[in-house]
C-alpha cells in the first residue's frame, strides 16, 4: 500500500517546511541568532530546550506516516505543532494548502471541527460522560442537535465494537475499551486527517496487538491521512507506509519500513534495525532483483506482497531464480536462494534492495 | 558533637528551647518593659475602621435617590444604596421560597402593596401542607437516585414535622436554598477566574487563607453594619463564609485536570469557552462536588450563628434552647439541622450524577412520570388537608401543618436523663471537672500568661526559621506582631492555651484511634464513615452533650473542642497510615518487624506528613470551637467578639479580633504545611 511521493501529482495533505519548536523564554531570539543551525547543546546552556529541529516532510492523502522516537526525541512535540496544540517557534506548516500557522483561532476551530481528529496516549476521555456522550462530544460542540449526534455516536460505537456499553462511564472500561472510545470520538466528525499520539502505549502487549489489528482494519475501511506517533519500532514497522525516525528533535531518517530496515541511514537508526528480524517484516518485493534479461526461472512464483518468512523455505528449495508477481500476476522481478540466505543470516545491509 | 552534626534541626530546636526558657526566666513581668509586653500601638485601628465604615456607608460618593414615600429626591451614599438594593433582593428571594413552603403575605405585598393586603383579607398565600413537601422530597429522591434516598428524605421530613419543628425548619431551608446556590455560583465564578488569571489567583489566595481561619462570629458585625439585621444579613454572612472553600476546591479541581483531556477538548473543536465549561469544569467535578458539599454543611453550620443577626429558623430556636439549658429540645433541633444538611447534600450529589438515556423512546407520560405522580400526590394531599380541616375544625390540623412545638417531643426523656446523671454522677463529674481545672487548666493558663512577648516571638519565629528559612520566620513574625500590637495579647494567649490544650488531647486521641483503626481495612472504612457523619454536624451541636455533662464551664468548652477536633486528627491518621505503600510494609514484614515496630518504624514516619496536615486541621477546628465556646462563657478573644456583636460600633473590634484569631491559625498553618511539604518531598511521597 506504500505510496511514493512521486506517484502522486496532487498537493500533499500535510506539508512541513523547516519546523522548529524551541521551549524557553528567549527561544525566538536564540533561533534568529543561530541562523538555521540549531545545536541542542548551546540552546540548553542558554536555558532553552529544543523540541523539534528543522523538520521538513510531506504526507499525502491516504498515507500513514509514523513518527518513531524514544521519549524526549520530540515526536509528540512535532505532532502537537501540526495539530497546533503548541505554537511552532519557526517554520511553515500547510494543511491542504492552507497556512496552518497563519490561521486565527476561529479558523483553527473550524479546521479541528471538520478536518482533524486526535487520539491520545492516556485516552483523555471526559470522566463525567458516558461512552456515547464522549463520542458525541465533538459533534455537540460543533452544534449538531443531540438526537443526530447520538445517532452518529451510536454508529461509531458499533464501528469500534463497543456495542452494549454505550452507557458505561470511562472508569468502568478497560484500557483497550477506553482507547476504542477515544478512537471513536476522534472519528466522529469524519476527519480527513487523523492524529494518533502513542495511542496503544498504555496498553498491555496482547491488547496492543489486538488494537493494532483493529486499527489496520479501520484504516482499510476509512483510508484517512494519518500521523501516528509511537516509541515502539515494531509497531511502526507493522503499521507505517513511511516512518520518520526522530532523535533530539531531528528527523534522522524518513523512508519506507523496508528501506529503513535494509539501509539504516545513521548509526542511531541502525540500533533499532539490528534487532529486527528482517524476514518477519520485509516483503519479497523489497528485496527482489529486477527482472533484467534473465530467462532461466524456476516454476515457482511468489507474490511480491508476501512476507519473506512465509515463502523463504520454498524459495530456498529452488535452484533457479524464483519469479515475483504483483497483484495482477505480472512478473515484476525475481529472487535467488542465495539472496534469501543473505537476508536470513547476515546482518549487513542489502545494497541493491529497492521497492 | 556527633549528634549535633547528624541532627542539625534537632540541635537547633534544642538551642531554641533553651533560649526561650532563658527569656521566660529572665524578662521581668513589668508592663513598662517592651520585652514583656508590646505597647498596644494599633489600639486606634478599630476606631479608625469604624469611622471608615461609617464614611463608606453615609458620606462616600453621595448620589441622588428618588424616595417614593417622600416623593422627593434625597441624598444617600452610593454604597449604602448598593447594599440596600442587594439586601432587598436577597430578602425577597428568601421570603418567596419561605412563603411557598409555609405561606404568608410578604410576596403578595411585594407585587402589590400593604394596602392591598389589608383591604383584601383573602390575600394570604397558603402554606403547602407538610405532606406535599415531604412527598415532593421523596419523589425527587427516588427520581434522582432511588429507593434509599427517597426513604432518607421521607424519614427526615416526617421527623421534622412530627416533632413540631416544621415552620422553623422551613425557615432555615428557605435561607439555605438561597445562600447555598449563591455561594456555589460565586465560588465557581471566582474559582474559574482564578484559574484563568494568575493575578486573580495570587490576589485571592491570602484573602481565602484569612477568610477560612476567621471565626464565624467576626463576619457578623461588618455584615450588620453594611446590610442591617435579618434573614438576608444571615444569608449574606453565610455566603461570605461558605464561598472560600468552594473557590479553593474549584481551583484545585481545575488544576488537576490532565493536560491531555484539555487537548482532547481542543482537538474536538471546542472554543475557549467550550473548553472551559464543557471540558475543564465538568472534569473537575469531583472536587467541585466536594465544594458543594462543604457549602451546604457551612450553610447549616451558620444557621445557628446567623441567628445572632436575625436569621429565623432552627438555629434561633436552638440558641434559645441552649441558653435555657433545655438539652432535650436542643438535641431535637440539632437533629433537624443535621437531617436537612444530609438530605440536601445527598440530593445535590445525586442530581450531579444523574444519567440521561438518549435512545429510550418514551411517551409524554413516561417522560414526565415523576412530575405527574407529584401532581397527583399534591392534589391528594391538599384534599386530605381540607378534609382534616373539616374534621378537626379549629384544632390542630395534623394533615396541614403541625404548628411549632405542638408535635411530639422527647424532651422530658432527655431532661430526666440529665437530671439522673446530675443526681448520680454529680460528685464524680464535679470532681473530674475541678481536678482538671485546678491541676491542669489553671497552671497551663498561668504558664501561657507568664510568657514574655519576646520569648513567644523568639520561639515562633525560631521555629519558622528552622522549618522554612528567613521568609517563613518573617511571615509568622508579622502575624504575631499584629496580635501583639493590639490590646488583646493576653486574651489571645488564653485563646491559644485553650486551643492548644484541645489540640494536644485531640491529636493524642486521634493518633491512637486512627492507628488502631488503620490496622484493618474494615475498621478504617467504618471509622472514616463515622468521621464523615460527625463532620456533617454543625459545630454547635457538639456543645449540647457536653453541657449536659459538665454544665456551663471551661471544661464543657474544652470537651466540645476535643470531640470536634479529634475528627480531623483521626481521619488524617487513618488516611496517612493506609496510604503507606504496601511494598514498604511487605519489606518490613520480611525484615521481621513486630506489629509495634511496624507502627513506630514504618507507618508513623511515613504517614507523619499527612498526619501533620490533620494536626493543622485540628488546630483550625479547635480555634473555631474555642471561639464558639465563648457563647457559654469563656474569657478569651471569643468573648470580646461576642461583645462586639452587640455593639453598634463593634465593626472595628469585631474585625480586629477576628483577624487575631485568624492569625493564630495562620501561624500554625504556615509552619505545619511548610514542614509537611518539605518532609513529603524528602520522603518521595506524592
Amino acid at each position: 500500500m506504500a505510496l511514493q511521493s512521486t506517484d502522486l501529482k496532487s498537493e500533499p495533505v500535510i506539508k512541513c517546511t523547516s519546523v522548529y519548536k524551541i521551549f524557553g523564554d528567549n527561544a525566538d531570539k536564540m533561533l534568529r541568532a543561530a541562523n538555521g543551525k540549531v545545536d541542542a547543546k548551546t540552546f540548553q546552556d542558554a536555558g532553552c530546550v529544543v523540541g523539534v529541529n528543522s523538520a521538513s516532510f510531506e504526507v499525502y492523502k491516504g498515507e500513514m506516516l509514523v513518527i518513531m522516537g524514544l521519549s524526549g526525541s520530540g515526536k509528540s512535540t512535532l505532532l502537537r505543532c501540526i495539530s497546533r496544540l503548541t505554537e511552532t517557534t519557526a517554520g511553515d506548516i500547510h494543511i491542504d494548502g492552507e497556512d496552518l500557522l497563519a490561521m486565527n483561532s476561529k479558523q483553527l476551530i473550524e479546521l479541528r471541527r471538520n478536518k482533524m481528529g486526535m487520539v491520545f496516549q492516556s485516552f483523555a476521555l471526559l470522566p463525567h460522560k458516558t461512552v456515547l456522550e464522549n463520542i458525541a462530544f465533538p459533534l455537540q460542540v460543533k452544534g449538531i442537535s443531540t438526537p443526530d449526534a447520538m445517532k452518529r455516536a451510536k454508529e461509531m460505537v458499533d464501528l469500534v465494537s463497543l456495542t452494549g456499553r454505550e452507557t458505561y462511564y470511562p472508569r468502568q472500561l478497560s484500557g483497550g475499551q477506553q482507547q476504542r472510545v477515544g478512537i471513536a470520538r476522534s472519528l466522529a466528525v469524519e476527519p480527513d486527517i487523523w492524529f494518533l499520539d502513542e495511542p496503544f502505549s498504555a496498553l498491555d502487549p496482547l491488547i496492543r496487538k489486538e488494537m493494532q489489528d483493529e486499527f489496520l482494519r479501520l484504516q482499510g475501511v476509512l483510508n484517512k491521512t494519518i500521523l501516528f506517533v509511537t516509541h515502539d519500532f515494531a509497531e511502526a514497522l507493522r503499521l507505517a507506509d513511511r516512518i520518520a525516525i526522530m532523535k533530539d528533535g531531528v528527523i534522522e531518517q524518513l523512508d519506507t519500513p523496508a528501506n529503513i530496515v535494509l539501509n539504516p541511514a545513521t548509526d542511531y537508526v541502525r540500533k533499532f534495525t539490528e534487532e529486527v528480524p528482517r524476514e518477519k517484516v520485509l516483503k519479497i518485493k523489497s528485496v527482489m532483483d529486477p527482472i533484467g534479461d534473465q530467462t532461466d526461472f524456476s516454476d515457482l512464483t511468489v507474490s511480491g506482497d508476501a512476507i519473506i518468512e512465509t515463502v523463504a523455505e520454498s524459495i530456498l528449495g529452488e535452484q533457479k531464480r524464483v519469479r515475483v508477481l504483483d497483484k495482477n500476476d505480472n512478473v515484476v522481478g525475481s529472487v535467488h536462494c542465495a539472496k534469501m540466505l543473505h537476508i536470513l543470516f547476515s546482518h549487513d545491509d542489502v545494497p541493491e534492495a529497492r521497492e | 558533637m556527633d549528634f549535633m552534626k547528624h541532627h542539625p534541626k534537632l540541635t537547633s530546636f534544642g538551642a531554641l528551647l533553651i533560649a526561650f526558657f532563658l527569656l521566660v526566666a529572665l524578662v521581668p513581668q513589668n508592663e513598662a518593659n517592651y520585652l514583656w509586653r508590646f505597647p498596644s500601638l494599633i489600639a486606634w485601628l478599630p476606631g479608625w475602621i469604624n469611622d471608615f465604615a461609617e464614611f463608606l456607608m453615609f458620606d462616600f460618593m453621595p448620589v441622588e435617590i428618588y424616595d417614593p414615600d417622600l416623593e422627593d429626591y434625597e441624598t444617600s451614599a452610593l454604597l449604602r444604596e448598593i447594599t440596600r438594593g442587594f439586601s432587598g433582593a436577597v430578602l425577597v428571594l428568601i421570603e418567596f421560597i419561605r412563603e411557598l413552603l409555609i405561606g404568608g403575605r410578604k410576596t403578595i405585598v411585594f407585587f402589590t402593596s400593604w394596602d392591598f393586603v389589608s383591604e383584601n383579607p383573602w390575600a394570604v398565600w397558603p402554606a403547602l401542607p407538610w405532606t406535599v413537601v415531604t412527598a415532593g422530597a421523596v419523589i425527587l429522591g427516588f427520581a434522582l437516585k432511588g429507593r434509599g434516598l427517597a426513604l432518607l428524605a421521607g424519614v427526615a421530613l416526617t421527623y421534622i414535622s412530627v416533632f413540631g419543628q416544621w415552620e422553623p425548619a422551613m425557615q432555615t431551608l428557605s435561607f439555605v436554598l438561597v445562600a447555598a446556590p449563591l455561594s456555589i455560583l460565586l465560588g465557581l465564578c471566582l474559582g474559574v477566574l482564578a484559574f484563568k488569571s494568575r493575578a486573580v489567583e495570587s490576589a485571592l489566595m491570602p484573602l481565602l487563607n484569612v477568610a477560612q481561619t476567621m471565626p464565624h462570629f467576626s463576619y457578623l458585625v461588618p455584615v450588620t453594619v453594611f446590610f442591617g439585621v435579618g434573614d438576608h444579613a444571615g444569608a449574606i454572612a453565610t455566603v461570605i463564609f461558605a464561598t472560600p472553600p468552594m473557590i479553593r476546591l474549584t481551583l484545585l479541581g481545575m488544576k488537576k485536570v490532565p493536560l491531555e483531556v484539555v487537548e482532547a477538548g481542543m482537538m474536538s473543536g471546542c472554543t475557549n469557552r467550550q473548553t472551559l465549561f464543557r471540558v475543564i469544569v465538568p472534569t473537575a467535578r469531583r472536587d467541585i462536588l466536594i465544594g458543594v458539599n462543604q457549602v451546604i454543611m457551612q450553610c447549616l453550620a451558620m444557621a445557628v450563628i446567623a441567628s445572632f443577626i436575625g436569621a429565623k429558623g432552627l438555629g434561633y430556636n436552638l440558641l434559645l434552647a441552649l441558653n435555657g439549658l433545655r438539652i432535650g429540645l436542643a438535641l431535637e433541633l440539632g437533629i433537624c439541622i443535621v437531617l436537612i444538611a444530609v438530605v440536601l447534600d445527598k440530593l445535590s450529589l445525586a442530581w450531579a450524577n444523574k444519567q440521561t438515556d438518549y435512545f429510550a423512546d418514551l411517551s409524554f407520560g413516561q417522560r414526565h412520570v415523576y412530575l405527574l405522580v407529584f401532581l397527583a400526590v399534591f392534589v391528594a394531599c391538599v384534599v386530605l388537608a381540607v378534609i382534616g380541616k373539616l374534621i378537626l375544625g379549629e384544632g390542630i390540623n395534623y394533615l396541614y401543618i403541625i404548628p411549632h412545638s405542638k408535635g411530639i417531643t422527647t424532651e422530658w426523656f432527655w431532661q430526666a436523663g440529665v437530671d439522673r446523671m446530675v443526681e448520680n454522677w454529680y460528685a464524680g463529674l464535679q470532681g473530674f471537672n475541678r481536678g482538671l481545672i485546678v491541676n491542669v487548666l489553671q497552671p497551663m493558663k498561668k504558664a501561657y500568661l507568664a510568657m514574655p512577648v519576646s520569648a513567644t516571638f523568639l520561639l515562633v519565629m525560631g521555629v519558622g526559621y528552622i522549618v522554612g528559612g528567613i521568609r517563613s520566620a518573617l511571615t509568622v513574625g508579622s502575624f504575631l506582631l499584629f496580635i501583639a500590637l493590639t490590646e488583646w495579647w493576653d486574651r489571645a494567649l488564653i485563646t491559644a492555651y485553650m486551643a492548644s490544650f484541645g489540640v494536644i488531647v485531640s491529636v493524642s486521641l486521634g493518633l491512637i484511634l486512627g492507628s488502631l483503626c488503620a490496622q484493618s481495612q474494615r475498621a478504617s472504612n467504618i471509622a472514616l464513615l463515622v468521621c464523615d457523619t460527625f463532620q456533617t454536624f454543625p459545630s454547635f451541636i457538639y456543645l449540647i452533650p457536653v453541657i449536659m455533662l459538665f454544665g456551663v464551664t471551661d471544661t464543657s468548652v474544652l470537651m466540645a473542642v476535643v470531640i470536634y477536633a479529634t475528627i480531623p486528627a483521626t481521619r488524617y491518621t487513618i488516611e496517612g497510615i493506609r496510604n503507606v505503600p504496601q511494598h514498604l510494609l511487605d519489606a518490613g514484614m520480611m525484615s521481621g518487624v513486630t506489629k509495634l515496630q511496624r507502627w513506630t518504624k514504618i507507618e508513623l514516619p511515613l504517614a507523619f506528613p499527612h498526619i501533620m496536615l490533620g494536626v493543622n486541621q485540628t488546630v483550625i477546628f479547635a480555634l473555631f470551637m474555642v471561639i464558639i465556646g465563648a457563647m457559654i462563657g469563656t474569657e478569651d478573644l471569643g468573648q470580646y467578639i461576642l461583645k462586639a456583636l452587640s455593639d453598634k460600633q463593634g465593626i472595628g473590634n469585631g474585625l480586629m479580633l477576628g483577624l487575631c484569631v485568624a492569625f493564630i491559625g495562620l501561624t500554625v498553618d504556615h509552619l505545619i504545611t511548610r514542614w509537611a511539604k518539605d518532609r513529603s518531598s524528602q520522603l518521595g511521597l506524592n
